[in-house]
């Protein structure tokens, strides 16, 4: 176990650095360009129980340090991801990987997981409650506590691998929800999701996004993701993801300060597919300027 | 895919608004006409996608409207500094269909690419026809250019200043084997209700990240789901469904 090596819930993660979810595929794009078994492992693109083209184009819109996206979830279902993606995975990841679910009602959340269970690589499951309620009047699941628990619930019962419920940041009480996800059974807990955001074309004085709001991350999000990383580690035992704008080695440390065990990278990947792999290899001399040893030593080491 | 720096050998303003950039360095991820490279610029998150016009060996051409910060950024950059940039992005045309009398068609900044098809297909003993399509006199580029190459040149002007009046529709010849096109939607429409043969349409989306990683870009298609950036550009006829 080299100095850069972490625990997730069980499993031994050489480094803590995980693209995150949407912004890495189902692998293989960043496999033809680097080898990506040098990831602690990665966040494949959110699943669901049925296939979704996702929202109308123009999905994407530009922000100072950051980008909305309104992706809506586009993906090919959970069937075709375990008969078509897992296996172009498994050919270019030798590592666990981690399985991003989503779902529009909690039975969702749960065919899909009971699915993905059964699939040797799938290492944790990431439970992304951002999305709407089809029976809660379209409002997230992740904004209210009961509603966010109700999900952990219902996955658990379906399978063994360490649940990570994945939380949005568009609440005003996160801690709340994290600790009735955590005793809800959670393994561990992953924030932040994005933010919801909005641009307007000055020209056309329309939205940006087709879908006029969409989730903003980059950079710019960053005070906000450690800030309400810092406030889940605190409350809760299991193990927190920290995630949102980060983007150097810096930022790692910085997340893992503030009390995550591992940390996620979105956006930066998207403007250089080479992002997580230069932030891999810039910790070990990260560590050395500011006089960590190992990195597990300054997981919520924040004075 | 290669992320490389290139540096500006040229930027020279064509029209009032268009600007014509070359630039020196890796090209050899770019590999079929149509192509094109995203590139980083400072102050700004997201890459710019720009058409590769021509390139040879080492040296790159682009050309580019200026229509916000960062085509703007890019105007102001003179010979010696350096870019950023994702190269050998997206599909291409595939010049295997093009027959022995193929027809291109430009609009605007869809010009472009169909430079350096036109070029490799003459190279191929190929002679295309190309018709250009602008809204009027002092926006046309790069006719003569298609002219030295030995294409048979067709101009549109929506205000009739120069050329054939009207819409590239307008100056469709009687005869030819294939179409190859790329402009704005609307062109691109109703050369697809016009055009009598097969042909290659390129398309343009927002993007995230240029390389099929984000999904920002995806579009139907008769064949399934698209993305623009990395199964497109350059769409075939056949598989195009038209939205609304
Ligand atoms: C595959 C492809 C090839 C292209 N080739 C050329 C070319 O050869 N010459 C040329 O002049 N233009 C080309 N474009 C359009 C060019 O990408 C945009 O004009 C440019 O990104 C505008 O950037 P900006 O910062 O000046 O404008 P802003 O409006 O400030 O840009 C804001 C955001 O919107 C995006 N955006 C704005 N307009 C477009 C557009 N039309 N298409 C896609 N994204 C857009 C920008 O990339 C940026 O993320 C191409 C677009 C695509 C998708
Ligand atoms: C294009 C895009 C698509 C995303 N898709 C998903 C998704 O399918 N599931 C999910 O849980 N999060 C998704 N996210 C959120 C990210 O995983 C991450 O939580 C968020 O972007 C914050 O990190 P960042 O600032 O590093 O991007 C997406 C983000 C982006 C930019
Ligand atoms: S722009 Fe990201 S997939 Fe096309």
């Amino acid at each position: 176990m080299g100095r850069l090596s972490v625990n997730l819930c069980g499993i031994e993660l050489d480094n803590p650095v995980i693209p995150a979810s949407g912004t890495f595929g189902y692998g293989y794009e960043f496999a033809d360009y680097y080898d990506i078994n040098c990831l602690g492992t990665f966040s494949f693109k959110g699943t669901t129980k049925e296939p979704h083209f996702g929202n109308p184009t123009p999905r994407i819109a530009e922000c100072t340090n950051g980008l909305i996206n309104s992706i809506g979830l586009q993906n090919p279902g959970v069937d075709k991801v375990i008969s078509e993606e897992l296996p172009k995975l498994k050919k270019c990841f030798k590592k666990p990987v981690m399985a991003n679910v989503s779902g529009f009602a909690v039975e969702d959340f749960a065919f899909t997981c009971e699915k993905l269970d059964k699939e040797e690589q799938v290492g944790w499951l990431e439970v992304n409650v951002s999305c709407p309620n089809v029976h809660g009047g379209g409002m997230a699941f992740g904004t209210n506590a009961e509603t966010a628990a109700s999900v952990v619930s219902a996955v658990k019962k379906v399978t063994k691998k360490p649940v990570i419920i994945k939380l949005s940041p568009n609440v005003t009480d996160i801690v709340t929800i994290a600790k009735a996800c955590e005793a809800a059974g959670a393994d561990g807990i992953s924030l932040i999701n994005t933010l919801l955001g909005m641009r307007i074309n000055l020209k056309t004085r329309k939205p940006v996004v087709a879908n006029k709001m969409g989730g903003f991350s980059g950079p710019a999000i960053f005070p906000v993701a450690v800030r309400m990383v810092y406030q889940v580690a605190n409350a809760v035992k299991v193990p927190v993801v920290g995630m949102g704008g980060v983007s150097s080695a810096e930022d790692v440390i910085e997340m893992m300060l503030s009390g995550a065990t591992a940390v996620e990278v979105g956006a930066a990947n998207l403007v250089d597919p080479l992002a997580s792999k230069k932030i891999i290899e810039d910790l070990p001399k990260t560590l050395d300027k500011y006089g960590i040893d190992n990195i597990k030593d300054i997981i919520g080491g924040v004075n | 895919m290669k992320d490389v720096m290139l540096t500006v050998e040229g930027n020279k303003a064509l029209t009032k608004d268009v600007y014509k950039m070359t630039l020196y360095g890796d090209c050899s991820d770019i590999t079929a006409p149509g192509q094109f490279i995203n590139i980083k610029i400072d102050g700004l998150y997201l890459r710019r996608p720009i058409s590769v016009c021509d390139m040879n060996w080492n040296e790159l051409t682009i050309i580019y409207k200026v229509v916000g910060k960062g085509t703007e950024a890019l105007s102001k950059m003179v010979k010696g500094m350096e870019i950023q940039a994702l190269t050998g992005l997206g599909n291409g045309y595939d010049m295997a269909d093009a027959g022995d009398k193929p027809l291109l068609i430009g609009g605007g900044v869809g010009v472009p690419p169909l430079y350096n098809l036109a070029r490799l297909l003459i190279e191929k003993k190929v002679k295309p026809t190309v018709i250009l399509g602008f809204n009027k006199k002092d926006e046309i580029f790069y006719k003569k250019e298609f002219e030295k190459l030995g294409c048979e040149v067709r101009v549109t002007t929506v205000d009739g200043s120069e050329g054939t009046k009207g819409f590239v529709t307008d100056a469709f010849p009687e005869d030819y084997t294939y179409t190859y096109c790329c402009g704005p939607e609307p062109m691109l429409k109703a050369v697809y209700k016009t055009a009598k043969t097969s042909g290659q349409y390129s398309f343009e989306e927002r993007m995230g990240c240029g390389f099929g990683a984000c999904m920002g870009c995806s579009c139907k298609t008769i064949t399934g789901y698209k993305r623009i950036c990395k199964d497109g550009p350059v769409l075939r006829k056949e598989e195009i469904l038209w939205e609304d």
